[in-house]
């Protein structure tokens, strides 16, 4: 049984579906991520969790229990909220002792598990500290440390790094991982930014306004997206315009407008005629110079007319002869050599007749 | 910006001194008249307290009468002086006790109401400024005479709070309107109910405006002869009284000055306690998330 389960949740402000029909199962010790653009509704998700808004329709159930008409202070869920929420008038220990005190634990019990609390989270010397002497990264561990101290069944984060600074942020990221493989305590993590999600979760559920678009592990939903949202929210994806030519247990056949005909991965549900896209992402390209001979079965030829040198990788747009422009990401893997084509220069663009995926239009 | 500047050297320097007496000018014109109009006159009384009174009232000529203590040894030598400004203390003290209690609510309303109508909800608690002082006051004679609660402590302390209220509400909404919604938020998610969270989160949080809406209170009351005077009838003098009776009724400036003196130094005495206790909270409170 699921420690945590959605049922049809659907909630509205007003005239607005915030949430529409969602249902979640949440595994015991899982970090679970809600992934989506603002006003997808995964906030109103986690508030609904927390006990500060109720579902219109459906029900929740901790441990198959409803959590209906439990009041946010009687759950054991605990959230990290986006601002941190450090009440400024208490210490970092006075802050983390706080739902300590609430269940009337003992003095002592108190300063001995917030003193554990402290170093779990590295800040054994901020104890006495008040949150506005603390940097960004430390307020947010603090945060993290206030609601874990009484080990809740469900933590709740909400885009919990995202006033972090780019390399705070990825540092965070590698402590949120091993703190959470530490505690054991289920995360519901809820965030817009991709690869956060994709570097950190077991499972993520993309929402698409009010919806769940597609829920999987991070290396499914990349390889294989259900859809066009799906497929654009996550990672970049170049889209061919195509028309199935064939279709067969061993592959499909497109044919793309003005280039001509590609392989592509068998999908048992799209019929020959079928209009669509090819959805490839940009490091299943290979470029290279328009005179040599190909080597794979699908290649285009084009122009290169953009490029963007990003250090370990260079980012190529190509256009090719139909007007259609793939970005092509390719490895600088060669030392001293960072560039391998120029702007103007004709090349061919190949990849695996096993890459990419067809999604309706 | 530098390199195409036509000026010649140092006229940054100039401008910047130029900077400066602007900055002269633009406080002088406060600052001179806070020194001919309050520190010269509170200079004056002083001086005047050392004084002789004069037969007909105002002082004696310093040239005959010379420099005396009489005015605070008459004050000293009589304990009703003293129990006069403990009962103003005592009066001033429940007015503000009364004042917090009945504001803390209504303050608290207003900060949590949607943006759209706090102002109005402010302009409402403000609204009684804009009758007469003296007519709000007989109007409450008129209400507690039929009910026998005239000229009687109740009175005095009723018709002071209900002077003294909008100073209580104004800086604690100021104050309760800053507040992070997240944090009471975040208290209840962690497990504290409306109770524990107003006395653990909310509470705590106001008390740099309940120290400042207490001076506003606290110090005006302490002074007050009007409400005392129309409402608590002749057995309930306050300091105010007394000091207005020194100057208007008795003719005897020297003990008027030396009265208003003491109860200017109580007066700055609380104010710099509430200023201390301030200023250690906000030492804290000052940068919330």
């Amino acid at each position: 049984m699921a420690l945590l389960e959605l049922r049809n949740i659907t909630k509205r402000f007003g005239r607005l579906e915030a949430v529409k029909e969602v249902s979640l199962a949440i595994e015991a010790g899982e970090f679970f991520t809600l992934l989506g653009p603002s006003g997808c509704g995964k906030t109103t998700i986690l508030r609904m969790i927390a006990g500060f808004d109720a579902p219109d329709e459906g029900e929740l159930f901790l441990d198959g229990k409803p959590l209906s008409g439990i009041a946010p202070e009687k759950r054991p869920v605990h959230t990290v909220f986006q601002s941190y929420a450090l009440f400024p008038h208490l210490t970092v220990a006075g802050n983390i002792a706080f739902p300590l005190e609430m269940i009337g634990r003992p003095a002592d019990e108190i300063l001995q598990r917030v003193r554990e609390t402290l170093e779990l989270v590295h800040l054994e010397d901020k104890g006495s500290a008040f949150p506005h002497e603390l940097s960004g990264g430390q307020k947010q561990r603090v945060a993290l440390a206030r609601g874990l101290v009484n080990k809740p069944r469900v933590l709740l984060l909400d885009e919990p790094l995202g006033a972090l600074d780019a390399k705070l942020r990825e540092r965070m990221q590698g402590e949120l991982v091993a703190l959470q493989r530490e505690v054991g305590v289920t995360f519901v993590f809820v965030t817009h930014a991709q690869q956060e999600a994709l570097a950190l979760s077991h499972r993520i559920a993309v929402m698409n306004a009010g919806r769940v678009e597609q829920l999987d592990v991070p290396e499914v939903l990349y390889s294989s997206p259900k859809n066009r949202f799906v497929a654009d929210f996550i990672g970049n994806i170049n889209v061919l315009n195509c028309l199935v030519a064939e279709s067969s247990p061993h592959g499909l056949r497109l044919n793309v407008e003005g280039l001509g005909e590609i392989a592509a991965p068998a999908h048992p549900e799209i019929a020959a005629g079928t209009h669509g896209v090819l959805a490839l992402r940009p490091e299943y390209l290979r470029v290279g110079p328009a005179t040599v001979q190909a080597s794979l079965k699908n290649r285009f030829l084009g122009t290169v007319s953009e490029y963007l040198f990003l250090g370990d990788e260079t980012v190529y747009k190509i256009l090719l002869d139909n007007g259609t422009v793939l970005e092509a990401l390719v490895a600088n893997a060669a030392p001293g050599r960072a560039r391998f084509h120029d702007i103007g220069e004709r090349v061919q663009v190949e990849w695996r007749h096993d890459a990419g995926v067809f999604l309706l239009a | 910006m530098r390199a195409f500047s036509f000026w010649p050297k140092g006229f940054l320097q100039c401008f910047l001194k130029g900077d400066r007496l602007t900055r002269w000018l633009v406080t002088l014109p406060p600052s001179l008249f806070l020194v001919i109009f309050f520190l010269l006159p509170s200079l004056i009384m002083v001086a005047a307290s050392f004084r002789e009174p004069g037969e007909f009232g105002g002082l004696a000529p310093l040239a005959e009468r010379g420099l005396t203590l009489e005015a605070y040894r008459f004050l000293a030598e009589d304990i009703i002086y003293l129990w006069i400004l403990a009962k103003s203390f005592l009066v001033a003290g429940l007015t503000t006790l009364f004042c917090l209690l009945l504001a803390f609510p209504v303050a608290l309303l207003i900060a949590r109401s949607p943006k759209r109508q706090r102002d109005f909800l402010v302009l409402l608690v403000i609204l009684p400024f804009a009758s007469n002082f003296l007519i709000r006051i007989y109007a409450w004679i008129m209400i507690l005479g039929p009910m026998n609660l005239l000229y009687s402590p109740v009175a005095v302390i009723l018709g002071m709070v209900y002077v003294h209220l909008p100073f209580m509400v104004l800086p604690l909404y100021t104050n309760l309107e800053k507040h992070d919604p997240a944090l009471l938020e975040a208290a209840q998610d962690l497990g504290a109910g409306a109770w524990t969270r107003f006395w653990r989160i909310t509470f705590p949080l106001s008390l740099p405006g309940v120290f400042s809406g207490a001076a506003l209170v606290f110090i005006p009351v302490l002074g007050m002869f009007a409400v005392p005077e129309l409402l608590g009838g002749t057995g309930d003098i306050l300091i105010g009284n007394l000091i207005k009776e020194q100057f208007l009724d008795n003719r005897d400036w020297p003990l008027g000055a030396s009265l208003s003196l003491g109860l200017t130094a109580a007066v700055l005495g609380v104010a710099a306690l509430s200023a201390v206790l301030t200023r250690r909270r906000t030492g804290k409170l000052g940068a919330g998330t």
